[in-house]
């Protein structure tokens, strides 16, 4: 039984779940699903101080802080109370790839030797840790949205503006991930 | 309040359990070297559209009685810049911002560090907003 929960699921599995989640939302009180706006939430509930667009009633939209902890929670019974104890299959093209960048194999969800506290005082880490969050922060900002705002929600309610951006996260992604990470993982 | 914290532990977990928030999966996704990851979000679209559709055929309501509106898109150029930029943090960091939270609570207490750095990039956002395309 407990072998069973490790176990990680098939696409099939979590994609139509995660699907799902849409009309739970929609149909608990007309929220749309989003995560990247309670970044700005939680910029709106510290820090507002003269900035226009952090100066509005975060209060009325306090749920997303709620589904974020939620997350955290999630994360905790899935990642830690039922941790898969097996490596992750991943291609083994891929893992030749990053052993040749000295990255190791992919024994944890994430790279560990990448990773890491120490990393984050390294130039590598830097970039990998801080320069990568901040590009995600005022990327999705910028954007109105994120993978689950316009991927899964936008493109459920059929805006064409959300597959635009959608076009545009798998665009950046692939250019990153295949000519600048190479060179930032030599480092 | 507590539905929707309830609702976001149920995301965290399939957001772990579909190892959605692995660097491995993101790096396959971005080599097409793995269907996993065009199979999680492609069948999580096709469930939402269908879901939407049922909402709106059905004319189903909220639980409190209200007419359900999901939300609509306008386009801003945003879309395209920021959507760029997004792109480059998710393959360097392996994490959109749902998987942030989800691997702090699963014990990769360094993301913390990506977290915030997040939130610091919206909140720069925020500041530079007016003399951004939009």
């Amino acid at each position: 039984m407990i072998q069973w929960m490790q176990r990680p699921w098939p696409w099939y599995v979590a994609g139509p779940l995660i699907g799902l989640t849409v009309p739970l939302l929609l149909v608990m009180g007309n929220k749309n699903l989003g995560v990247s706006s309670s970044l700005r939430q939680l910029c709106a509930a510290c820090l507002p101080a003269k900035v226009p667009f952090f100066q509005y009633d975060w209060k009325k939209e306090v749920w997303q802080l709620f589904f974020v902890a939620g997350i955290l929670a999630g994360g905790f019974i899935a990642g830690v109370l039922l941790q898969n104890p097996r490596p992750i299959q991943v291609n083994p093209r891929l893992i030749e790839e990053m052993k040749g960048y000295g990255v190791g194999e992919p024994f944890d969800v994430l790279p560990n030797s990448l990773f890491n506290w120490k990393m984050v005082f390294t130039l590598k880490g830097f970039i990998m840790m801080v320069v990568g969050g901040f590009l995600v922060g005022f990327g999705t900002r910028w954007a109105g949205g994120c993978t689950s705002g316009h991927s899964i929600m936008g493109l459920s309610n059929l805006q064409w503006p959300s597959l635009v951006a959608t076009i545009c996260f798998m665009a950046g992604g692939f250019f990153m991930a295949n000519v600048v990470l190479p060179v930032i993982l030599k480092i | 309040m507590i539905k929707y914290f309830l609702s976001g532990v149920l995301f965290g977990v399939i957001l772990v359990k579909s190892e959605v928030v692995s660097w491995w999966r993101i790096q396959e996704m971005f080599r097409l070297e793995s269907f996993h990851m065009y199979g999680v979000i492609g069948s999580a679209v096709v469930t939402g559209i269908l879901s939407i559709w049922i909402i709106k055929k059905f004319r189903i309501r909220t639980w409190g009685g209200e007419p359900i509106v999901p939300k609509t898109v306008p386009f801003q150029k945003g879309q395209i810049f920021g959507g760029l930029l997004f792109g480059f943090g998710w393959a360097i960091t392996g994490a959109c911002p749902g998987p942030l939270f989800a691997l702090i609570g699963a014990g990769f207490d360094v993301i913390v560090v990506t977290l915030l750095s997040a939130v610091a990039g919206t909140y720069v956002y925020g500041l530079l907003r007016e003399k951004l395309p939009h």
